[in-house]
């Protein structure tokens, strides 16, 4: 426990020392949601209506997906993953520590932006606020679980960078974030069904705003619930210590595995 | 009884079709310090890095205190202590960080009195990206004798050091065995070797070249001991008889320079032949074989004579 305790505070201290993360996991997403609150308002009154949840997977994406997996990645090629193993650091605490601390920043963010949306853009702040927190934990969780699986798959940082743009660009254009999903064609809709904040989306809008959505809520928590635990087996089973004994256990292609919930919700709905 | 802490049994390792290290047998004592010298790629850090758990052997046993270090790789972490050739830490991690994180993960009490021994007390709360490099491995030290363990493997521990540096952590090496730790150490500084180091293994190619004490190993060599002398009127240089046991002589400078095989015959034809020259010794300097002269010798030769 006290192990646990002291790699979370370090874990947590590094999310705000750290210039990159600290931009990623406050910054980026708080000036984001400033921006958009001011110009999408303008631009599109129907943004306003999913402001706060889309505003918070903004946070947990840029957080989890941007954040997480280049100091994964950086750690391994930097020998950091050596000297952890040789001092009885396991592999789970390697993945899962970061995750949770990364989640933790983005539900403060979350927070932030569910508080500040009502009084600053008139948004509609959330009707069940224990749900936007378990909810807003559930997509941190689920998309950290993406991210760590891409840190460890990707050999270097600027393939990290290309496999997280491949999730977060379409996750920002197509989940419904910025455009309602019933506006998009239908085969851009599919394949928005494939992205986990599509799911969180659908989760919030259904379970703490209120409001109504073309996905089952609860479907959508059960395939985030699925999507983030296979997520984080894929990337515990590929995990590996270093590059110079860089014996894995699976082909990084094994990854894709975590797309199967998401494949079953994109047939299903 | 001799006790053995690290057994090694015909251990074999390689990448690919590259045999790194092809069936090597030794066996550390309990309190002594072992040295692996060897040059690059002679299989030194494949050696040790197996020993450590952090790779695989292709074949042969390898057992540290009696635990396979890859099958029970939890038991190992508690009894032995790494310093790695290339390691690092969370360049925002701090000293006193970096101290409470791996005792925790040790399960011992944080270690503040190991920081002020390697003289980071006032480096507690820097980052670890700001130390130097001499800090850097300093507080790696630190970290790997944190928890006490009994086996303590070095890898290149004073690579790239200055000479104080080095000679700080010559000293807490020695502390270390004082206090009964097991030593094994990966080196390419043979004069660390020869002054650190209870017993030697020299390995080229893979293989164990040579294998004993410093003092065994040099000399088992050419046996050579070289003699040199300087003259105030130099008839050392107009010697016409050749000295008792001297294989080569030659004139460096102002020095009549000599490798012998009988030292005590040498320098006693030495003096009486100034003396009867009537010439006065102004200095006169013998120098044993090093281990690194050994060690170029088998390398050179490519394997032990």
């Amino acid at each position: 426990m006290r192990a646990f305790i002291n790699h979370f505070a370090f874990e947590f201290r590094t999310g705000l020392r750290n210039k990159d993360l600290l931009l990623l996991n406050y910054l980026f997403p708080l000036g984001f949601y400033l921006m958009m609150g001011v110009m999408m308002g303008q631009i599109n009154p129907l943004f306003v209506e999913t402001m706060i949840p889309a505003m918070a997977i903004f946070a947990v994406l840029s957080a989890t997906i941007l954040g997480l997996p280049n100091p994964l990645v950086e750690a391994r090629e930097g020998g950091i993953f050596r000297s952890f193993k040789i001092n009885g650091v396991p592999a789970i605490s390697i993945l899962s520590i970061p995750a949770l601390t990364t989640a933790f920043h983005a539900v403060i963010v979350a927070f932030v932006i569910a508080l500040t949306g009502t009084p600053l853009f008139k948004a509609p702040a959330p009707v069940n606020w224990f749900a936007f927190a378990l909810l807003c934990l559930l997509a941190a969780f689920t998309c950290a679980g993406v991210g760590a699986l891409i840190g460890v798959i990707s050999a270097n940082t600027r393939v990290t960078i290309l496999w997280s743009q491949l999730i977060y660009l379409p996750s920002i254009m197509l989940s419904g974030m910025m455009v309602p999903t019933t506006m998009l064609p239908a085969a851009l809709r599919k394949v928005g069904l494939l992205l986990p904040p599509t799911y969180a989306l659908h989760a919030f809008q259904g379970l703490s705003q209120g409001q109504a959505t073309d996905v089952n809520p609860w479907a959508a928590v059960a395939i985030l619930i699925a999507g983030g635990l296979l997520a984080f087996d894929m990337a515990l089973y590929l995990f590996s210590w270093d590059r110079q004994n860089a014996t894995r256990r699976g082909h990084p292609a094994m990854a894709l595995i975590a797309l199967v919930p998401y494949i079953v919700g994109a047939l299903a709905f | 009884m001799i006790e053995i802490a690290v057994r090694v049994t015909n251990f074999r390792k390689q990448y690919g079709d590259f045999v790194a290290v092809d069936g090597i047998s030794f066996e550390v004592r309990r309190g002594e310090i072992f040295g692996l010298l060897g040059p690059n790629g002679a299989g030194k850090t494949s050696t040790l890095e197996t020993l450590e758990g952090l790779r695989r052997a292709d074949g042969g046993t390898l057992s540290v205190m009696g635990i396979d270090p890859t099958r029970e790789a939890r038991k190992l972490r508690d009894i032995i202590g790494v310093q790695l050739q290339t390691s690092a830490l969370p360049a925002n991690m701090t000293v006193g960080e970096a101290m409470r994180f791996f005792c925790a993960y040790h399960g011992v009490p944080e270690r503040p009195d190991l920081i002020r021994r390697m003289g980071l007390a006032e480096k507690t709360s820097a980052q670890y990206a700001s130390l130097s490099t001499g800090q850097q491995r300093r507080l790696a030290l630190a970290l790997a004798i944190a928890h006490n363990p009994p086996v303590v493997f070095l890898d290149e521990p004073t690579a790239g050091l200055d000479v104080a540096t080095r000679a700080e952590l010559h000293e807490m090496v020695r502390e270390l065995r004082a206090a009964g730790t097991t030593i094994v150490l990966a080196t390419h500084d043979m004069a660390e070797a020869e002054k650190l180091c209870d017993r030697v293994a020299i390995l080229l190619r893979g293989r164990i070249a040579a294998i004993g004490t410093p003092r065994e190993l040099t000399a088992t060599g050419s046996g050579l001991t070289k003699v040199s002398v300087r003259t105030e009127s130099g008839s050392l240089t107009r010697l016409a008889t050749a000295l008792p046991g001297v294989r080569q002589q030659t004139v460096q400078e102002d020095y009549i320079v000599c490798f012998t095989t009988a030292i005590g015959p040498t320098l006693s034809a030495i003096l009486a032949h100034i003396e009867a020259q009537g010439d006065s010794l102004v200095d006169l300097r013998v120098e044993r074989p090093s281990l690194e002269e050994r060690f170029l010798e088998i390398t050179n030769a490519g394997g032990p004579r």
